[in-house]
């Protein structure tokens, strides 16, 4: 079984209009969308839930008031300036990282530590085969725990159902869900665009790929805008030994079929379409 | 005055807007690039940086030789960054969220600080805008401490655009926390609209005032617009999709420069939301 991810380090270049394409073309696969804070995958491949569940991590403090004696020990220790005080002790419960040192230091015991419910996951079932997705809560932590967490599920459906491909799409930046959503795989597929941003993103995403030694492959999305920099980046690439798979050009079919909710594979007559059948085939031989 | 940039989903336009409102500010004016793990905001401004620091978090270092592996900091400590066997002790770096409960609960003295470096912060000037960013290190996953080390810089006497993460989550929380003005840049496209809503989400949580700007405004349909109208969210500005712009953006040239009549719309938007 194969595991690959889809990265970008800048936003917005593609990562999950590619992904639902290849959730086409790719023959049985289990379907990850490894973006918890912002998923957009389910929006192009209609999930029907099969289990909805809830994902628990981690603890938030809460102060139980009649209890806190107003000492001020707990605002004193929290080193995420997560407490204040106002005659009892209150807690912002989104600067609460759940260290429980407050709890453990208050005198009165006048502080528990509660299991934070912090997003639901789902098993959905879509015509292209089995999505893993989850949604984060609004503005809560623990992503790369959600993403550790659905990855997993993900590798045991594909053992259960003997699938050869687990393809995820990944979050964007390079910071804590992006890293989660790295464990274990075979390869990552990063798409770019080809501007500066696109460029700069690009690199600290391969850097990272290269910091936990795994293969990667590049596509350069809408090169057409700026075919210069398209070649600038083919260029870079080429240097640090990254092989560069594919050029999508610019199309606006692809926006079209995005406000159809369907993948722009499912588009014959689209140029986009083309060149992403092109990359999958090569993708999908090494 | 704080006014942040932000959209939920990446690749909006964040960047160009947040920089081209920095260039029409008609005052002091400091531009934070809050993007810690992809700042692009140097791309456009191009400061001249002439500080450097490194972001360190403090964590724990264990003295064996007064060690004697009673458990307790492995007890408290809710990340598993210290792990006890019999008679050796370790420590993951990389899993400590510096709360320092291991440090309060040691009876020995046998922790003592080190740091881990997230990365560096930097600033400079862009003309007369004051600009600072951090670089998270490729390979640290925790970007808030740096953020916040960003955020610390504010100066109170200059307007201050915060160019914010992508997501929902912490990050975005955090680079919006002081904002006193919210401007959400977003797509007419259904990716576009569902990101749009879990921001919108968080801020009314937090009661900030928020206004949307479409990007890309005739690449999509109108359900952003007709949202925004239902919700009472004004729609501060459209630009349509321009194939000058999106190469000037690709070269790193800012808003403005590509295309210098939208200024004025600039200017008097942030007249509106300082307002």
């Amino acid at each position: 079984m194969k595991e690959i991810v889809i990265l970008s380090g800048k936003g917005g270049t593609g990562k999950t209009s590619l992904v639902g394409s290849l959730a086409c073309l790719a023959e049985n696969k289990i379907l990850v969308d490894c973006d918890v804070d912002a998923a957009d995958l389910h929006l192009l491949l209609d999930p029907q839930a099969r289990s909805q569940n809830e994902f628990r991590s981690g603890v938030k403090a809460k102060v139980v008031s009649d209890r806190c004696s107003g000492c001020g020990v707990c605002v004193d220790l929290c080193q995420f300036e997560a407490i204040s005080l106002s005659h009892v002790a209150q807690i912002n419960s989104l600067r609460c990282e759940g260290c429980g040192v407050c709890a453990h230091f208050c005198p009165e015991q006048a502080i528990i530590l509660e299991e934070n419910y912090c997003g639901n996951w789902f098993i959905s079932d879509t015509k292209y085969g089995p999505l893993v997705h989850a949604q984060l809560f609004a503005g809560e932590e623990n992503s790369g725990k959600l993403v550790s967490f659905i990855k997993r599920q993900a590798r045991e459906l594909a053992e259960e159902t003997g699938a050869d491909l687990i393809l995820i799409d990944g979050a964007p930046g390079i910071g804590c869900p992006v890293i989660a959503s790295l464990a274990s795989v075979d390869m990552v597929l990063a798409v770019t665009e080809p501007s500066q941003s696109g460029w700069h993103d690009l690199e600290r995403v391969l850097d990272l790929a290269a910091h936990f030694r795994l293969q990667s492959f590049v596509c350069i999305n809408k090169w057409d805008l700026y075919p210069e920099m398209a070649q600038t980046i083919e260029a870079s690439c080429a240097q640090r030994g990254v092989e560069v798979l594919g050029r999508i050009p610019f199309d606006p079919i692809v926006v079209a079929c995005q406000i159809q909710g369907i993948p722009v594979v499912c588009n014959e007559q689209s140029p986009a379409a083309a060149a992403i059948r092109q990359i999958w085939q090569d993708l999908r031989t090494r | 005055m704080q006014i942040a940039v932000a959209s939920g989903k990446g690749g909006t336009g964040k960047t160009i807007i947040s920089t081209s409102l920095a260039l029409c500010a008609p005052g002091p004016v400091q531009y934070l690039d809050c993007d810690v793990e992809e700042p692009n905001g140097h791309i456009f401004l191009k400061p001249d940086l002439t500080s450097r620091e490194r972001c360190t978090v403090i964590v724990p270092q264990i003295l064996e030789e007064k060690c004697t592996y009673c458990g307790k900091c492995r007890d408290i400590c809710r990340f598993n960054a210290i792990t006890l066997f019999a008679k050796t002790i370790m420590t993951f770096p990389e899993m400590c969220h510096s709360c320092l409960g291991c440090f309060q609960v040691c009876s020995e003295g046998a922790i003592v600080r080190s740091e881990r470096e997230i990365g560096v912060l930097e600033a400079g000037m862009a003309g007369n805008i004051s600009f600072v960013h951090g670089r998270m290190r490729v390979g640290e996953a925790m970007g808030v401490p740096l953020l916040k080390a960003v955020k610390k810089k504010a100066d109170q006497e200059a307007l201050v655009i915060i160019d914010a993460p992508p997501g929902t989550s912490c990050p975005f929380v955090e680079a919006i926390s002081d904002a006193d003005y919210v401007i959400l840049v977003t797509e007419p496209t259904p990716f576009g609209l569902h990101d749009l809503k879990l921001a919108v989400e968080v801020l009314v949580n937090f009661s900030k005032s928020c206004g949307v700007i479409i990007n890309r405004a005739d690449l999509g349909d109108a359900r952003v617009e007709q949202w925004c109208q239902q919700q009472k969210i004004p729609v501060l500005l459209k630009i349509p999709f321009d194939r000058k712009v999106a190469e000037g953006y690709a070269r790193g040239q800012t808003l403005v420069k590509i295309r210098p009549d939208l200024r004025p719309f600039l200017q008097a938007l942030i007249q509106k939301v300082s307002a």
